[in-house]
């Protein structure tokens, strides 16, 4: 009963901040509905039994990289946007295409998903530190070298667009 | 026996003077040149002494050039009777041709590259005799007919010139297809290029290979002779040919060169007899061309283009020879011709160089006071082409009017009107140029002694060359001519030939006017022989203006521009066009790309799903 | 009905991912945009992990972490590329940026 009562909670939330990010015109509110999102999303997590990946969705992607976000929109001063048309493109292309896009999404949902198999809060425990550390450098050492390796370039790749002329 | 020898030295002489010829002194390239030909003959003396009598020919294989399925053609030299014959003529007369060009080039500009390509022609010439294959004999041939082109237009400052040395390369490789399609039936008949081979499966097994084949065969390479050696209808480039400096006339177009053709008949009479139909074509073409050449040499203005039709005429000669059994015969007149009609050509090199340049005989006229020397050599080598005894010219074509006698009768009366005929144009310029009172404007005198001496050379040749017995000596090689004659045979021809000096004599010396007269009375039959019956512009009307006038609006503008630019061009402005109709997907603008992006993904997805990705 | 189905979650990743692309299509300003993206990877991450709950196993886990690394690095240079435009065209409405028309 908790864990039906826990899910819907958070998923409304979640769907709620989704849509305000869609609807909203200032991007700083956009922002702080995305920060809604993510943390309605790792309290899903926890109940999926993914206590890492839950940690790490707070600390890295709420606080880090909507952060930056924010530190962004701080720095370019954005401001409110302006009611405009849209393309033709997104309205002949883009819209139907999304439409189908999530009626197939949902019949492919229907075909794979197990019918019986239901969430419970510990049927499994095996989203623990230790074993993502174990599986990471072990199975998934390269994935790891080669994203360590990715962050750096985009480390260099970000300082250079971004800093400012020494006159 | 290091055949190779012979042929190198010259080449080695070539590549010395094409690299390095620029920075020489004329004594260094004199040296060079006349060196490399020199060691040449010696060589070929030193060789033919060691091998002695040849009762069978001597072979040296060198290296193996293609190899390919059952064709097998090697740098292979072969030395027999025959061969030995040529080598001889070549190396000799080159030479002393060589020493005369020392003189005649001297104050001639290209000097180093005159040398460099007549040393490159010896060494084509001595690799065409000497070949023991088609291939190599193919290979020398080629390369004569290059060099002859390289010389004839070695003044190409002259219009003329290039275009002459254009006519003659062309026209013989019309005459070359002939040769190669010859060479292809020799290979599918007999599986082997080699000439030991062909002739003695030919000999042993001539049942393998039809009469017909053969003929074939045998008329084909007479297509290629027609070529080389200026017969009837290829002879149109040997007039033309005297563009080129005269000791080139004297080498290429008289003494070697042009009997390449004679060669090689001779070198495939194992064929030729098996195939008597082709035999007989040879004969009536040689016959043909002497006569016709003959009549068209009457009227010449030019020393050199009389003796031009002379040798034309002579090669018909040699061919009728050929053609009537006697090749031996045929192939003594191309030795005794050789040194005949080099002096003549030298000879008139000599009266050229003395007069300044002035070729016309209308503007000669009492050189004998000037230039003695040459007067008297050049008389020698009249009087041998006229066929008057003891001279040389006397004995060869002497015994190929008795075997065309035995051939046919009619051959016999018509070469001995060519004989006179003959003996009529050499003397007309003798008399025009040597006799009578000088016409011209220039200062005559004698030409230096590098220049006599050869001609002294060629003179006692030409007297005493026919006590060569050169019937005898191939007389292993080839089918006993008639050995029985009637008597009355050889006093006609000489009686031709004294008829025709002495018409000479009377027309152009005892009455001056006479000659003009009589060509005023003929009218057109005169303008036609003058105009050499006009079968140049014959040949231009039916067959060059075609072939041209084709190409340019059938081959240049329907094909070339058309079709395969335009295909060219149509690909191009295909993908431009393709290319702007695609540049309207990019608006430039974000949002529609992420619209394409999404419908992209979606069709990525349902075709993932299509093909059974998902159970 | 004590414990829900797992093709809920599936059904809620599925509405985030959408409401992004509808986001994504639909919005103006860039750094709304971005966010529309950082969204969508959100739906796919809680898409590896209901799997990964589902197969009892937990390379899910491992895909939803990697996603997370490369959903920074690319944050931080894409930002980094907007601060750029921003400089040089002054504008942040991604409409105006469209010289690569034609």
């Amino acid at each position: 009963m908790t864990e039906m009562l826990i899910f819907w909670a958070f998923a409304v939330v979640s769907v709620g901040c989704a849509v305000n990010l869609v609807i909203q015109r200032h991007p700083i509110n956009g922002a702080i509905s995305l920060i809604g999102v993510m943390g309605s999303l790792a309290v899903l997590y926890l109940q999926l039994g993914a206590e890492f990946i839950a940690a790490v969705q707070v600390i890295v992607y709420a606080g880090a990289i909507m952060v930056l976000f924010v530190f962004v929109i701080m720095l370019l001063n954005a401001e409110a946007e302006q009611r405009t048309g849209r393309s033709a493109a997104v309205r002949l292309i883009g819209f139907p295409s999304l439409a189908v896009l999530l009626l197939l999404v949902g019949m492919l949902i229907r075909r794979l998903a197990p019918a019986p198999e239901s969430v419970r809060f510990g049927d499994f425990m095996g989203g623990t530190a230790e074993n993502i550390g174990r599986s990471l450098f072990t199975g998934y050492l390269l994935p790891f070298e080669v994203t360590s390796a990715l962050i750096l370039v985009a480390i260099i790749g970000a300082i250079v667009l971004a800093h400012k002329e020494i006159d | 026996m290091h055949l190779w020898l012979i042929p190198a030295f010259p080449l080695a002489g070539f590549l010395l003077l094409g690299l390095a010829g620029r920075r020489m002194s004329q004594r260094l390239i004199n040296t060079v040149a006349v060196g490399s030909v020199l060691l040449s003959f010696l060589w070929v003396l030193r060789t033919l002494s060691a091998l002695g009598t040849l009762e069978q020919p001597h072979l040296e294989s060198y290296f193996t050039w293609i190899q390919s399925g059952a064709l097998r053609a090697g740098f292979d030299l072969m030395v027999d009777r025959l061969t030995a014959v040529m080598m001889l003529v070549v190396t000799g007369v080159g030479l002393l041709i060589h020493i005369y060009s020392i003189g005649y080039m001297a104050h001639e500009g290209g000097y180093y590259r005159f040398f460099a390509f007549l040393n490159l022609f010896m060494f084509f010439m001595l690799t065409l005799v000497m070949a023991a294959n088609f291939l190599l004999m193919f290979v020398g041939w080629e390369g004569v007919g290059l060099c002859s082109y390289l010389l004839i237009g070695f003044y190409f400052h002259r219009k003329s010139a290039t275009t002459a040395g254009n006519k003659a390369f062309i026209v013989n490789r019309i005459g070359d297809v002939g040769f190669t399609l010859a060479i292809l039936l020799v290979f599918i008949h007999f599986q082997s290029l080699d000439f030991q081979t062909v002739f003695a499966s030919l000999a042993t097994n001539p049942a393998g290979v039809t009469t017909a084949a053969l003929t074939a065969i045998g008329l084909l390479l007479l297509v290629g002779a027609t070529g080389k050696s200026a017969q009837i209808p290829l002879y149109v480039w040997l007039p033309d040919a005297m563009e080129g400096p005269t000791p080139v006339s004297a080498l290429i177009h008289a003494a070697t060169m042009v009997t390449a053709g004679v060669y090689m008949v001779a070198r495939c009479a194992p064929i030729y007899l098996q195939a008597p139909l082709a035999l007989e074509a040879v004969a009536w073409v040689g016959l043909a061309t002497a006569f016709f050449s003959a009549t068209i040499g009457l009227a010449q203005n030019d020393i050199k283009k009389v003796f031009a039709y002379s040798t034309v005429s002579q090669l018909g000669y040699m061919f009728l020879g050929l053609g009537a059994g006697a090749f031996s015969a045929g192939i003594f007149h191309l030795v005794t011709h050789a040194f005949f009609k080099a002096l003549l050509f030298l000879g008139a090199g000599s009266v050229i160089h003395a007069l300044g340049g002035e070729q016309d005989l209308r503007n000669m006229g009492g050189l004998r006071k000037h230039i003695p020397v040459t007067f008297f050599t050049i008389l020698c080598a009249a009087v041998a082409i006229a066929g008057v005894p003891p001279f040389s010219g006397f004995h060869s074509k002497d015994a190929i009017l008795i075997a065309a006698y035995h051939h046919s009768p009619l051959m016999f009366w018509i070469g001995v009107i060519t004989a006179g005929l003959t003996a009529f144009y050499v003397f007309r310029a003798v008399f025009l140029a040597f006799f009578g009172s000088y016409r011209g404007q220039a200062h005559p005198h004698e030409s230096p002694k590098v220049m006599t001496l050869p001609l002294a050379a060629l003179a006692l040749l030409s007297i005493g060359g026919g006590y060569f017995d050169v019937p005898r000596w191939l007389h292993p090689l080839f089918p006993a001519a008639e050995e029985a004659h009637e008597p009355w045979l050889v006093y006609v021809s000489v009686a031709a030939g004294l008829i025709g000096i002495l018409a000479a004599y009377g027309l152009y010396v005892a009455r001056p006017g006479l000659a003009g007269q009589i060509a005023d009375r003929l009218g057109a039959l005169y303008r036609l022989v003058y105009n050499k019956y006009f079968v140049d512009e014959i040949y231009d009307r039916a067959v060059v203006r075609p072939v041209v006038d084709g190409s340019q609006t059938v081959l240049w503008r329907g094909v070339d521009v058309g079709l395969i630019d335009g295909a060219v061009n149509g690909i191009g402005s295909w993908a431009r066009g393709t290319g702007a109709v695609l540049r309207l997907v990019q608006s430039g603008n974000i949002r529609s790309y992420a619209a394409w992006v999404v419908w992209g993904s979606l069709v990525a997805l349902l075709g993932f799903v299509a093909a059974g990705g998902l159970r | 009905m004590h414990s829900v189905p797992l093709s809920w979650y599936l059904i809620l990743s599925a509405v985030l991912f959408g409401l992004g692309v509808a986001g994504f299509l639909l919005r103006r300003n860039i750094i709304t945009v971005f966010m529309c993206i950082e969204l969508m990877l959100n739906a796919v991450n809680l898409s590896f992990v209901a799997f990964s709950y589902q197969l009892k196993q937990i390379d899910g886990h491992l895909y939803a972490f990697f996603v997370m690394v490369v959903a920074a690095a690319e944050a931080a240079v894409g930002l980094a590329i907007i601060l750029t435009v921003f400089k040089n065209r002054a504008t942040l409405q991604i409409d105006e940026v469209d010289s690569m028309k034609g």
